[in-house]
Protein backbone atom coordinates (compact mmCIF):
# COMPACT_ATOMS: atom_id res chain seq x y z
CA UNK A 1 0.00 0.00 0.00
CA UNK A 2 1.12 3.84 -0.07
CA UNK A 3 1.80 6.36 2.06
CA UNK A 4 -0.40 6.98 5.02
CA UNK A 5 -1.85 10.72 5.10
CA UNK A 6 0.57 12.16 7.46
CA UNK A 7 3.72 11.36 4.79
CA UNK A 8 1.86 12.47 1.88
CA UNK A 9 1.43 15.97 3.80
CA UNK A 10 4.92 16.02 4.87
CA UNK A 11 5.99 15.64 1.50
CA UNK A 12 3.49 18.29 0.11
CA UNK A 13 4.77 20.41 2.74
CA UNK A 14 8.59 19.84 2.32
CA UNK A 15 8.09 21.06 -1.36
CA UNK A 16 5.56 24.07 -0.82
CA UNK A 17 6.13 24.86 3.13
CA UNK A 18 3.50 26.71 4.62
CA UNK A 19 1.08 27.47 1.36
CA UNK A 20 -0.06 24.13 2.76
CA UNK A 21 -2.36 24.24 5.66
CA UNK A 22 -2.64 21.75 8.50
CA UNK A 23 -3.53 18.09 8.08
CA UNK A 24 -7.29 17.84 9.09
CA UNK A 25 -9.29 14.93 9.37
CA UNK A 26 -8.07 10.97 9.47
CA UNK A 27 -8.55 8.29 6.75
CA UNK A 28 -10.04 9.05 3.43
CA UNK A 29 -10.89 12.60 5.14
CA UNK A 30 -7.38 13.36 5.30
CA UNK A 31 -7.12 17.29 3.88
CA UNK A 32 -4.75 20.11 3.68
CA UNK A 33 -5.79 23.95 2.77
CA UNK A 34 -4.02 25.31 -0.43
CA UNK A 35 -4.09 28.80 -1.52
CA UNK A 36 -6.54 29.47 -4.67
CA UNK A 37 -3.34 30.94 -6.77
CA UNK A 38 -1.38 27.60 -6.00
CA UNK A 39 -3.91 24.58 -6.51
CA UNK A 40 -2.24 24.26 -10.10
CA UNK A 41 1.28 23.99 -8.66
CA UNK A 42 0.59 21.79 -6.04
CA UNK A 43 -1.90 19.02 -8.60
CA UNK A 44 1.35 19.51 -11.10
CA UNK A 45 3.65 18.25 -8.27
CA UNK A 46 1.27 15.77 -6.96
CA UNK A 47 0.80 13.66 -10.24
CA UNK A 48 4.10 13.93 -11.33
CA UNK A 49 6.45 12.87 -8.13
CA UNK A 50 7.12 9.41 -8.40
CA UNK A 51 6.26 8.90 -4.53
CA UNK A 52 2.93 10.81 -4.64
CA UNK A 53 1.75 10.08 -8.47
CA UNK A 54 -1.60 11.21 -8.02
CA UNK A 55 -2.77 10.08 -11.49
CA UNK A 56 -6.79 10.21 -10.99
CA UNK A 57 -8.75 12.83 -9.76
CA UNK A 58 -11.60 10.97 -8.22
CA UNK A 59 -13.90 14.01 -7.07
CA UNK A 60 -13.91 17.90 -7.70
CA UNK A 61 -16.67 19.03 -5.94
CA UNK A 62 -17.90 22.60 -4.09
CA UNK A 63 -19.33 23.72 -0.68
CA UNK A 64 -20.81 26.85 0.08
CA UNK A 65 -19.79 28.27 3.74
CA UNK A 66 -21.38 31.92 3.66
CA UNK A 67 -20.45 32.99 7.56
CA UNK A 68 -17.09 32.09 6.37
CA UNK A 69 -17.39 34.01 3.42
CA UNK A 70 -15.31 31.80 1.15
CA UNK A 71 -16.88 29.05 -1.39
CA UNK A 72 -14.68 25.83 -0.65
CA UNK A 73 -13.76 24.09 -4.06
CA UNK A 74 -12.74 20.40 -2.35
CA UNK A 75 -10.54 17.96 -4.53
CA UNK A 76 -10.17 14.05 -3.94
CA UNK A 77 -7.18 12.74 -5.17
CA UNK A 78 -6.23 8.99 -5.57
CA UNK A 79 -3.27 7.01 -6.86
CA UNK A 80 -4.01 3.99 -8.93
CA UNK A 81 0.18 3.50 -8.65
CA UNK A 82 0.48 3.46 -4.55
CA UNK A 83 -3.07 2.33 -4.08
CA UNK A 84 -3.78 5.96 -1.56
CA UNK A 85 -5.74 9.21 -1.14
CA UNK A 86 -6.01 12.62 -0.08
CA UNK A 87 -7.95 15.64 0.08
CA UNK A 88 -7.02 19.15 -1.17
CA UNK A 89 -8.98 21.90 -0.34
CA UNK A 90 -9.26 25.55 -1.82
CA UNK A 91 -11.03 28.58 -0.21
CA UNK A 92 -12.30 30.97 -2.81
CA UNK A 93 -13.68 34.35 -1.56
CA UNK A 94 -16.96 34.19 -1.79
CA UNK A 95 -17.91 37.95 -3.89
CA UNK A 96 -15.57 36.97 -6.56
CA UNK A 97 -14.53 33.03 -6.64
CA UNK A 98 -11.91 31.99 -8.64
CA UNK A 99 -9.41 29.22 -8.49
CA UNK A 100 -6.72 28.01 -11.18
CA UNK A 101 -7.90 25.18 -13.55
CA UNK A 102 -6.71 21.92 -13.22
CA UNK A 103 -8.35 20.19 -16.18
CA UNK A 104 -4.89 20.14 -18.33
CA UNK A 105 -3.74 17.70 -15.45
CA UNK A 106 -6.88 15.30 -15.31
CA UNK A 107 -9.72 15.43 -18.23
CA UNK A 108 -11.95 14.28 -15.92
CA UNK A 109 -11.50 17.70 -14.08
CA UNK A 110 -12.77 19.81 -17.04
CA UNK A 111 -16.94 18.67 -16.53
CA UNK A 112 -16.90 18.73 -12.82
CA UNK A 113 -15.33 22.07 -12.81
CA UNK A 114 -18.05 23.02 -15.23
CA UNK A 115 -20.67 21.73 -12.62
CA UNK A 116 -19.11 23.78 -9.98
CA UNK A 117 -19.20 27.15 -11.72
CA UNK A 118 -22.54 26.38 -12.59
CA UNK A 119 -24.17 25.42 -9.34
CA UNK A 120 -21.59 28.24 -6.87
CA UNK A 121 -20.45 30.59 -9.58
CA UNK A 122 -16.42 29.85 -9.16
CA UNK A 123 -14.28 30.68 -12.52
CA UNK A 124 -11.76 28.58 -13.08
CA UNK A 125 -8.91 30.33 -14.84
CA UNK A 126 -7.36 29.01 -18.00
CA UNK A 127 -10.94 26.06 -18.50
CA UNK A 128 -10.92 25.78 -21.94
CA UNK A 129 -14.40 25.86 -22.32
CA UNK A 130 -16.35 27.05 -19.12
CA UNK A 131 -19.91 27.61 -19.25
CA UNK A 132 -22.71 25.62 -17.82
CA UNK A 133 -23.77 22.30 -18.14
CA UNK A 134 -26.74 21.43 -15.57
CA UNK A 135 -28.97 24.46 -15.87
CA UNK A 136 -30.48 26.07 -19.08
CA UNK A 137 -27.28 28.28 -20.75
CA UNK A 138 -29.92 31.68 -19.56
CA UNK A 139 -30.73 30.66 -16.04
CA UNK A 140 -30.28 33.53 -13.77
CA UNK A 141 -27.84 32.25 -10.93
CA UNK A 142 -26.22 29.95 -8.97
CA UNK A 143 -28.54 27.20 -7.60
CA UNK A 144 -26.04 25.90 -4.80
CA UNK A 145 -25.36 28.97 -2.82
CA UNK A 146 -26.99 29.33 0.15
CA UNK A 147 -28.47 32.51 -1.00
CA UNK A 148 -30.20 31.55 -4.04
CA UNK A 149 -33.58 32.91 -4.60
CA UNK A 150 -35.45 30.78 -6.96
CA UNK A 151 -36.69 32.92 -9.77
CA UNK A 152 -40.69 33.04 -10.14
CA UNK A 153 -40.91 31.96 -13.97
CA UNK A 154 -38.38 30.78 -16.76
CA UNK A 155 -39.82 31.17 -20.03
CA UNK A 156 -43.12 31.94 -18.72
CA UNK A 157 -43.29 28.93 -17.00
CA UNK A 158 -44.14 29.39 -13.40
CA UNK A 159 -42.07 27.48 -11.05
CA UNK A 160 -44.49 27.03 -7.85
CA UNK A 161 -47.64 24.94 -8.17
CA UNK A 162 -50.14 25.37 -5.29
CA UNK A 163 -50.85 22.99 -2.95
CA UNK A 164 -53.99 20.82 -2.94
CA UNK A 165 -53.49 19.67 0.58
CA UNK A 166 -53.71 23.09 2.23
CA UNK A 167 -57.56 23.95 3.93
CA UNK B 1 -63.24 21.88 -48.89
CA UNK B 2 -63.36 19.61 -45.99
CA UNK B 3 -66.23 17.20 -44.86
CA UNK B 4 -65.31 18.23 -40.94
CA UNK B 5 -68.41 19.01 -38.50
CA UNK B 6 -70.27 19.37 -41.48
CA UNK B 7 -73.39 17.13 -41.35
CA UNK B 8 -75.91 16.91 -38.84
CA UNK B 9 -76.60 14.06 -36.74
CA UNK B 10 -78.15 10.99 -38.47
CA UNK B 11 -78.20 7.25 -37.65
CA UNK B 12 -75.86 7.16 -41.09
CA UNK B 13 -73.33 9.78 -40.00
CA UNK B 14 -72.96 9.07 -36.37
CA UNK B 15 -72.36 5.60 -37.26
CA UNK B 16 -69.30 6.98 -39.77
CA UNK B 17 -68.26 8.78 -36.99
CA UNK B 18 -67.93 5.80 -34.88
CA UNK B 19 -66.03 4.22 -37.94
CA UNK B 20 -63.46 6.79 -37.87
CA UNK B 21 -63.33 7.07 -33.82
CA UNK B 22 -63.01 3.49 -33.38
CA UNK B 23 -59.94 3.14 -36.28
CA UNK B 24 -58.51 6.10 -34.56
CA UNK B 25 -58.33 4.19 -31.20
CA UNK B 26 -57.37 1.08 -32.49
CA UNK B 27 -54.22 2.21 -33.58
CA UNK B 28 -52.67 4.39 -31.56
CA UNK B 29 -49.23 5.33 -32.04
CA UNK B 30 -47.17 6.64 -29.00
CA UNK B 31 -44.44 8.70 -28.95
CA UNK B 32 -42.05 7.58 -26.61
CA UNK B 33 -41.21 10.26 -24.17
CA UNK B 34 -39.68 8.59 -21.36
CA UNK B 35 -37.50 11.02 -19.18
CA UNK B 36 -36.97 8.96 -15.77
CA UNK B 37 -37.73 5.70 -13.98
CA UNK B 38 -41.26 5.90 -15.53
CA UNK B 39 -40.13 4.92 -18.86
CA UNK B 40 -38.85 1.91 -17.52
CA UNK B 41 -42.67 0.89 -16.68
CA UNK B 42 -43.71 2.01 -20.28
CA UNK B 43 -41.10 -0.02 -21.61
CA UNK B 44 -42.49 -2.56 -19.59
CA UNK B 45 -46.17 -1.72 -20.40
CA UNK B 46 -44.89 -2.34 -24.22
CA UNK B 47 -43.50 -5.51 -23.36
CA UNK B 48 -44.58 -9.32 -23.79
CA UNK B 49 -46.17 -8.50 -20.08
CA UNK B 50 -48.72 -5.86 -20.42
CA UNK B 51 -48.74 -6.00 -23.83
CA UNK B 52 -49.76 -2.78 -25.62
CA UNK B 53 -49.29 -4.14 -29.37
CA UNK B 54 -52.57 -6.14 -28.73
CA UNK B 55 -54.33 -2.61 -28.61
CA UNK B 56 -52.82 -1.35 -31.81
CA UNK B 57 -50.25 0.68 -29.99
CA UNK B 58 -46.61 1.08 -31.64
CA UNK B 59 -43.67 2.86 -29.91
CA UNK B 60 -42.59 5.84 -32.12
CA UNK B 61 -39.28 8.06 -31.89
CA UNK B 62 -40.30 11.00 -33.65
CA UNK B 63 -43.82 13.42 -33.14
CA UNK B 64 -44.34 13.63 -36.61
CA UNK B 65 -46.05 10.12 -36.65
CA UNK B 66 -47.29 9.70 -33.72
CA UNK B 67 -50.79 10.63 -31.92
CA UNK B 68 -50.26 10.82 -28.32
CA UNK B 69 -46.99 11.65 -26.70
CA UNK B 70 -46.34 9.53 -23.15
CA UNK B 71 -44.98 12.14 -21.24
CA UNK B 72 -43.36 9.60 -18.21
CA UNK B 73 -41.07 11.01 -16.00
CA UNK B 74 -39.83 14.15 -14.08
CA UNK B 75 -39.80 17.41 -16.66
CA UNK B 76 -37.24 19.37 -15.86
CA UNK B 77 -37.89 23.48 -17.05
CA UNK B 78 -34.69 23.25 -19.49
CA UNK B 79 -36.87 20.22 -21.33
CA UNK B 80 -40.05 21.83 -20.59
CA UNK B 81 -39.51 24.24 -23.25
CA UNK B 82 -38.36 21.44 -25.83
CA UNK B 83 -41.53 19.48 -24.77
CA UNK B 84 -43.49 22.37 -26.09
CA UNK B 85 -41.78 22.21 -29.31
CA UNK B 86 -42.45 18.73 -30.34
CA UNK B 87 -45.98 18.58 -28.72
CA UNK B 88 -46.14 21.22 -31.50
CA UNK B 89 -44.74 19.18 -34.06
CA UNK B 90 -47.22 16.81 -33.77
CA UNK B 91 -49.77 16.72 -36.51
CA UNK B 92 -54.21 16.70 -35.29
CA UNK B 93 -55.24 14.78 -33.96
CA UNK B 94 -53.09 14.42 -30.41
CA UNK B 95 -53.39 13.41 -27.48
CA UNK B 96 -51.17 13.80 -24.82
CA UNK B 97 -50.30 11.59 -21.55
CA UNK B 98 -48.88 12.25 -18.67
CA UNK B 99 -47.50 9.75 -17.12
CA UNK B 100 -46.13 9.34 -12.75
CA UNK B 101 -46.44 12.12 -10.19
CA UNK B 102 -43.73 13.67 -11.78
CA UNK B 103 -45.61 14.69 -14.98
CA UNK B 104 -48.75 15.14 -13.40
CA UNK B 105 -47.64 17.74 -10.61
CA UNK B 106 -44.01 17.74 -10.56
CA UNK B 107 -43.83 15.02 -7.69
CA UNK B 108 -41.18 14.02 -5.12
CA UNK B 109 -39.21 17.03 -6.66
CA UNK B 110 -41.97 19.65 -6.89
CA UNK B 111 -39.71 22.17 -4.76
CA UNK B 112 -36.67 21.82 -6.66
CA UNK B 113 -35.62 24.66 -8.49
CA UNK B 114 -35.04 22.99 -11.74
CA UNK B 115 -38.34 21.19 -12.02
CA UNK B 116 -41.35 22.28 -14.07
CA UNK B 117 -44.31 21.26 -11.77
CA UNK B 118 -45.76 19.30 -14.01
CA UNK B 119 -46.40 18.62 -17.63
CA UNK B 120 -49.50 20.58 -17.97
CA UNK B 121 -47.45 23.27 -17.48
CA UNK B 122 -46.49 23.44 -21.01
CA UNK B 123 -48.98 21.21 -23.16
CA UNK B 124 -52.46 20.27 -22.74
CA UNK B 125 -52.77 17.02 -21.42
CA UNK B 126 -55.88 13.92 -21.76
CA UNK B 127 -55.20 11.70 -19.25
CA UNK B 128 -53.23 11.90 -15.68
CA UNK B 129 -51.89 8.42 -14.84
CA UNK B 130 -51.03 8.56 -10.59
CA UNK B 131 -48.40 6.25 -9.44
CA UNK B 132 -44.87 6.80 -8.40
CA UNK B 133 -44.31 4.74 -10.72
CA UNK B 134 -47.22 3.63 -12.04
CA UNK B 135 -47.71 -0.59 -12.77
CA UNK B 136 -47.48 -1.35 -16.36
CA UNK B 137 -51.27 -2.11 -16.21
CA UNK B 138 -51.84 1.27 -14.54
CA UNK B 139 -50.81 2.75 -17.90
CA UNK B 140 -53.20 0.62 -19.95
CA UNK B 141 -55.82 1.90 -18.24
CA UNK B 142 -55.06 5.15 -18.58
CA UNK B 143 -54.45 4.43 -22.29
CA UNK B 144 -57.86 3.30 -22.44
CA UNK B 145 -59.37 5.77 -20.91
CA UNK B 146 -57.50 7.84 -23.85
CA UNK B 147 -59.37 5.33 -25.93
CA UNK B 148 -62.69 6.13 -24.44
CA UNK B 149 -62.05 9.63 -24.88
CA UNK B 150 -61.32 9.31 -28.97
CA UNK B 151 -64.37 7.16 -29.24
CA UNK B 152 -66.68 10.28 -28.47
CA UNK B 153 -65.37 12.39 -30.63
CA UNK B 154 -67.03 14.19 -33.26
CA UNK B 155 -65.86 14.02 -36.85
CA UNK B 156 -68.49 14.36 -39.55
CA UNK B 157 -71.11 15.44 -37.28
CA UNK B 158 -71.35 18.61 -36.49
CA UNK B 159 -70.50 19.80 -32.77
CA UNK B 160 -73.10 21.21 -30.81
CA UNK B 161 -72.83 23.34 -27.99
CA UNK B 162 -72.71 21.72 -24.68
CA UNK B 163 -76.22 21.93 -22.83
CA UNK B 164 -75.67 23.69 -19.02
CA UNK B 165 -77.70 24.48 -16.24
CA UNK B 166 -78.87 28.11 -16.28
CA UNK B 167 -79.38 30.00 -13.24
CA UNK C 1 -55.55 -10.06 -79.71
CA UNK C 2 -55.45 -7.10 -78.74
CA UNK C 3 -58.33 -7.25 -76.42
CA UNK C 4 -56.10 -8.35 -73.74
CA UNK C 5 -54.97 -5.09 -73.65
CA UNK C 6 -58.38 -4.42 -71.84
CA UNK C 7 -57.24 -6.30 -69.23
CA UNK C 8 -54.02 -4.22 -68.23
CA UNK C 9 -56.65 -0.82 -68.86
CA UNK C 10 -58.75 -2.22 -66.03
CA UNK C 11 -55.87 -2.65 -63.71
CA UNK C 12 -54.62 0.58 -64.41
CA UNK C 13 -58.26 2.18 -63.96
CA UNK C 14 -59.15 0.34 -60.94
CA UNK C 15 -55.35 1.42 -59.45
CA UNK C 16 -56.05 4.92 -60.00
CA UNK C 17 -59.24 5.14 -59.12
CA UNK C 18 -58.31 3.20 -55.31
CA UNK C 19 -55.59 5.14 -54.55
CA UNK C 20 -58.02 7.90 -56.03
CA UNK C 21 -60.44 7.57 -53.53
CA UNK C 22 -57.95 6.38 -50.29
CA UNK C 23 -55.99 9.63 -50.34
CA UNK C 24 -59.10 11.71 -51.38
CA UNK C 25 -61.25 10.86 -48.74
CA UNK C 26 -58.44 11.31 -46.35
CA UNK C 27 -58.38 14.21 -47.39
CA UNK C 28 -62.09 15.23 -46.94
CA UNK C 29 -61.71 13.92 -43.64
CA UNK C 30 -58.56 14.74 -41.91
CA UNK C 31 -58.00 18.26 -39.62
CA UNK C 32 -55.93 20.65 -41.64
CA UNK C 33 -54.89 23.59 -38.92
CA UNK C 34 -51.39 24.66 -39.92
CA UNK C 35 -49.53 26.48 -36.97
CA UNK C 36 -45.71 27.47 -37.57
CA UNK C 37 -44.93 25.42 -34.93
CA UNK C 38 -46.42 22.61 -36.83
CA UNK C 39 -44.43 23.27 -40.12
CA UNK C 40 -40.93 23.90 -38.43
CA UNK C 41 -38.32 21.73 -38.78
CA UNK C 42 -38.08 18.43 -36.52
CA UNK C 43 -34.66 18.71 -34.57
CA UNK C 44 -35.77 16.96 -31.21
CA UNK C 45 -37.03 19.44 -29.56
CA UNK C 46 -34.28 22.13 -30.50
CA UNK C 47 -34.42 24.92 -32.93
CA UNK C 48 -32.97 24.00 -36.05
CA UNK C 49 -29.91 24.90 -37.03
CA UNK C 50 -27.56 24.51 -40.79
CA UNK C 51 -29.14 22.87 -43.54
CA UNK C 52 -30.80 20.29 -43.93
CA UNK C 53 -28.91 19.61 -47.22
CA UNK C 54 -25.35 17.62 -46.23
CA UNK C 55 -23.19 15.55 -48.40
CA UNK C 56 -23.37 12.00 -48.08
CA UNK C 57 -20.35 9.50 -47.77
CA UNK C 58 -19.73 8.62 -51.67
CA UNK C 59 -19.37 4.89 -50.18
CA UNK C 60 -23.62 4.70 -50.69
CA UNK C 61 -23.19 5.91 -54.44
CA UNK C 62 -20.30 3.32 -54.98
CA UNK C 63 -21.91 0.56 -53.56
CA UNK C 64 -25.63 1.01 -55.15
CA UNK C 65 -23.24 0.80 -58.49
CA UNK C 66 -21.71 -2.00 -57.93
CA UNK C 67 -25.08 -3.51 -57.37
CA UNK C 68 -27.33 -1.99 -60.59
CA UNK C 69 -24.64 -3.82 -62.32
CA UNK C 70 -24.69 -6.99 -61.39
CA UNK C 71 -27.98 -6.94 -60.61
CA UNK C 72 -28.57 -5.94 -64.58
CA UNK C 73 -26.50 -9.35 -65.13
CA UNK C 74 -28.58 -11.45 -63.12
CA UNK C 75 -31.76 -10.46 -64.56
CA UNK C 76 -30.10 -10.98 -68.34
CA UNK C 77 -28.95 -14.70 -66.72
CA UNK C 78 -32.93 -15.38 -65.74
CA UNK C 79 -34.42 -16.13 -69.25
CA UNK C 80 -31.60 -18.24 -70.33
CA UNK C 81 -32.18 -20.32 -67.87
CA UNK C 82 -35.54 -20.23 -68.06
CA UNK C 83 -35.00 -21.78 -71.83
CA UNK C 84 -32.09 -24.24 -71.21
CA UNK C 85 -34.33 -27.07 -71.60
CA UNK C 86 -35.08 -26.07 -75.13
CA UNK C 87 -31.39 -25.24 -75.93
CA UNK C 88 -30.77 -28.92 -74.71
CA UNK C 89 -32.64 -30.99 -76.31
CA UNK C 90 -32.13 -29.05 -79.94
CA UNK C 91 -28.70 -30.21 -79.10
CA UNK C 92 -27.06 -26.62 -78.79
CA UNK C 93 -26.19 -27.04 -74.84
CA UNK C 94 -22.66 -26.61 -74.50
CA UNK C 95 -22.78 -23.49 -76.77
CA UNK C 96 -25.31 -21.79 -75.10
CA UNK C 97 -23.46 -22.47 -71.33
CA UNK C 98 -20.19 -21.61 -72.84
CA UNK C 99 -21.48 -18.11 -73.93
CA UNK C 100 -23.42 -17.40 -70.37
CA UNK C 101 -20.08 -18.44 -68.78
CA UNK C 102 -18.18 -15.94 -71.13
CA UNK C 103 -20.46 -13.48 -70.14
CA UNK C 104 -20.33 -14.18 -66.35
CA UNK C 105 -16.78 -13.92 -66.57
CA UNK C 106 -16.14 -10.85 -68.99
CA UNK C 107 -18.39 -8.94 -65.75
CA UNK C 108 -16.17 -11.38 -63.04
CA UNK C 109 -13.44 -9.14 -64.32
CA UNK C 110 -14.99 -6.07 -63.02
CA UNK C 111 -15.72 -7.45 -59.94
CA UNK C 112 -12.28 -8.58 -59.66
CA UNK C 113 -10.87 -5.01 -60.34
CA UNK C 114 -13.80 -3.29 -57.93
CA UNK C 115 -12.39 -5.88 -55.16
CA UNK C 116 -8.82 -5.38 -55.74
CA UNK C 117 -9.04 -1.55 -55.83
CA UNK C 118 -10.87 -1.66 -52.28
CA UNK C 119 -14.27 -0.09 -53.44
CA UNK C 120 -15.61 -2.57 -51.66
CA UNK C 121 -15.07 -1.75 -48.21
CA UNK C 122 -17.01 -0.27 -46.24
CA UNK C 123 -14.20 1.51 -43.70
CA UNK C 124 -11.37 2.61 -45.84
CA UNK C 125 -8.03 1.28 -44.02
CA UNK C 126 -5.92 4.37 -43.09
CA UNK C 127 -1.86 4.12 -44.69
CA UNK C 128 0.27 2.60 -41.58
CA UNK C 129 2.59 4.78 -41.80
CA UNK C 130 2.30 7.85 -39.46
CA UNK C 131 3.63 7.23 -35.72
CA UNK C 132 1.18 7.55 -32.90
CA UNK C 133 1.85 11.46 -31.65
CA UNK C 134 1.87 12.23 -27.83
CA UNK C 135 0.60 15.29 -27.82
CA UNK C 136 -2.67 15.92 -26.07
CA UNK C 137 -5.72 17.10 -28.33
CA UNK C 138 -8.34 19.42 -26.29
CA UNK C 139 -11.78 18.76 -27.67
CA UNK C 140 -14.54 21.20 -26.09
CA UNK C 141 -16.69 19.35 -24.37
Amino acid sequence: MGLDAAAIHSALRARFGAAIGDLVGAGTNASAMVPPDQIHAVCAFAKSDPALAFDCCSNLSGVDYPKQSAIQVVYHLFSYQHRHHFVLKVNAVRDDPVAESVSDLWSTADWLEREVFDLLGVRFTGHPDLRRILMPEDWPGHPLRKDFVEPEEYHGIPTSRESLLKA
Amino acid sequence: MSLINSAPEMALTTKVDDLLNWTRKSSIWYMMFGLACCAIEMMQAGCPRGDLERFGMAPRATPRVSDVIIVSGTLTLKMALRTKVLYDQMPEPRYAVSMGSCANCGGLFQLAYSVCDGVDRVIPVDVYVPGCPPRPEALIEGLTKLQEKIQQEKWLVRKTEPVGVRA
Amino acid sequence: MYLHFANVLVFFALAFVLCGLMLGLGMLLRPSNPTPGKLSTYECGEPPSGSAWINFNIRFYLIALVFVIFDVELAFIYPVAAVFKDWVEHGNGLTVLLEVVTFLAILGVGLVYVWVKGDLEWLKRLPASRPAERTPVRRAA
